[in-house]
């Protein structure tokens, strides 16, 4: 149903150094603390880390499969507010869940939650969906 | 640190930008979409943050891209993405403050194909102490 307050199902992405290398050379993004891992550590951070908007297009996936295709979708945005950690060799999870906050003539307003490793990874993270 | 006078001031891309349907299906590939007759939402920021990039760094703006992390984002979609198309782009400095030692930079950017703005995002940079 959409109506507030309704919940849409969770689903559980997964990210691993293979996918932060891919989403590398499809973005342009070659910033090393999403590749090499002794870059990371030296510049503070507690290994690999995914790019925030390699995150952020998981959760748009989520997003616009919910609502029948990218082209719905008119309003997309979210904080970063901790890195999803990625040790080598390791599958790591993203969390995506939602709730319909707002119903008008025109879009539906979707507020998002994504976790990784149990840590919410998003905040203020909301979509806007053209009915 | 940036240059105070660069807040406010919008700096045109100086060539147009033609995206490609295999550009689109590369970025779409990697999230495991395969409907690619538009772009996935986040696709325009392989465009505006390699624009952001350039300009911020340039050394009359001062902003020292070594050290930024991403803040936030949003997009605000008003005409989606298709391969072919072509767009101007230009990128303003919105606002600016240093919180803690830490310089806080949003940076709106428009992609414009024609007259008619088809989307804008904003991009928060933190450049750590």
């Amino acid at each position: 149903m959409i109506e507030v307050g309704a919940a849409i199902p969770e689903r559980t992405f997964t990210i691993n150094r293979g996918l932060l290398k891919a989403y590398a050379d499809a973005s342009g993004d070659q910033n090393p603390i999403h590749q090499n891992e002794e870059f990371a550590l030296s510049v503070g951070l507690p290994n690999v880390i995914a790019h925030g908007m390699l995150t952020m297009a998981l959760v748009g996936k989520f997003v616009t499969d919910w609502a029948g295709g990218s082209a719905k979708v008119t309003h997309y945005g979210a904080r970063f507010i901790k890195p999803v950690i990625v040790p080598a060799d390791t599958d790591v999870d993203l969390t995506v869940s939602a709730t319909i906050s707002a119903v008008d003539e025109n879009s539906v307003t979707i507020d998002l939650t994504a976790t990784s490793a149990g840590v919410k990874v998003l905040g203020m993270a909301k979509a806007v969906i053209k009915k | 640190m940036l240059n105070p006078d660069s807040v406010g001031r919008t700096f045109e891309g100086a060539n147009s930008i033609t995206v490609t349907q295999s550009e689109i299906d590369a970025f779409a590939a990697v999230i495991g979409e395969s409907d690619t007759t538009v772009a996935p939402p986040t696709f325009s920021i392989r465009i505006s943050l390699e624009q952001s990039q350039s300009i911020l760094s340039d050394p009359s703006i001062g902003l020292d891209w070594t050290r930024v992390v991403h803040g936030d984002q949003k997009f605000e979609i008003f005409s989606p993405i298709k391969g072919g198309d072509t767009f101007s782009c230009s990128s303003t400095i919105e606002s600016y403050r240093v919180a803690a030692g830490n310089e806080i930079v949003t940076v709106r950017s428009d992609l414009k194909s024609g007259s008619a703005i088809a989307l804008s995002s904003w991009s928060t940079l933190v450049v750590r102490a």
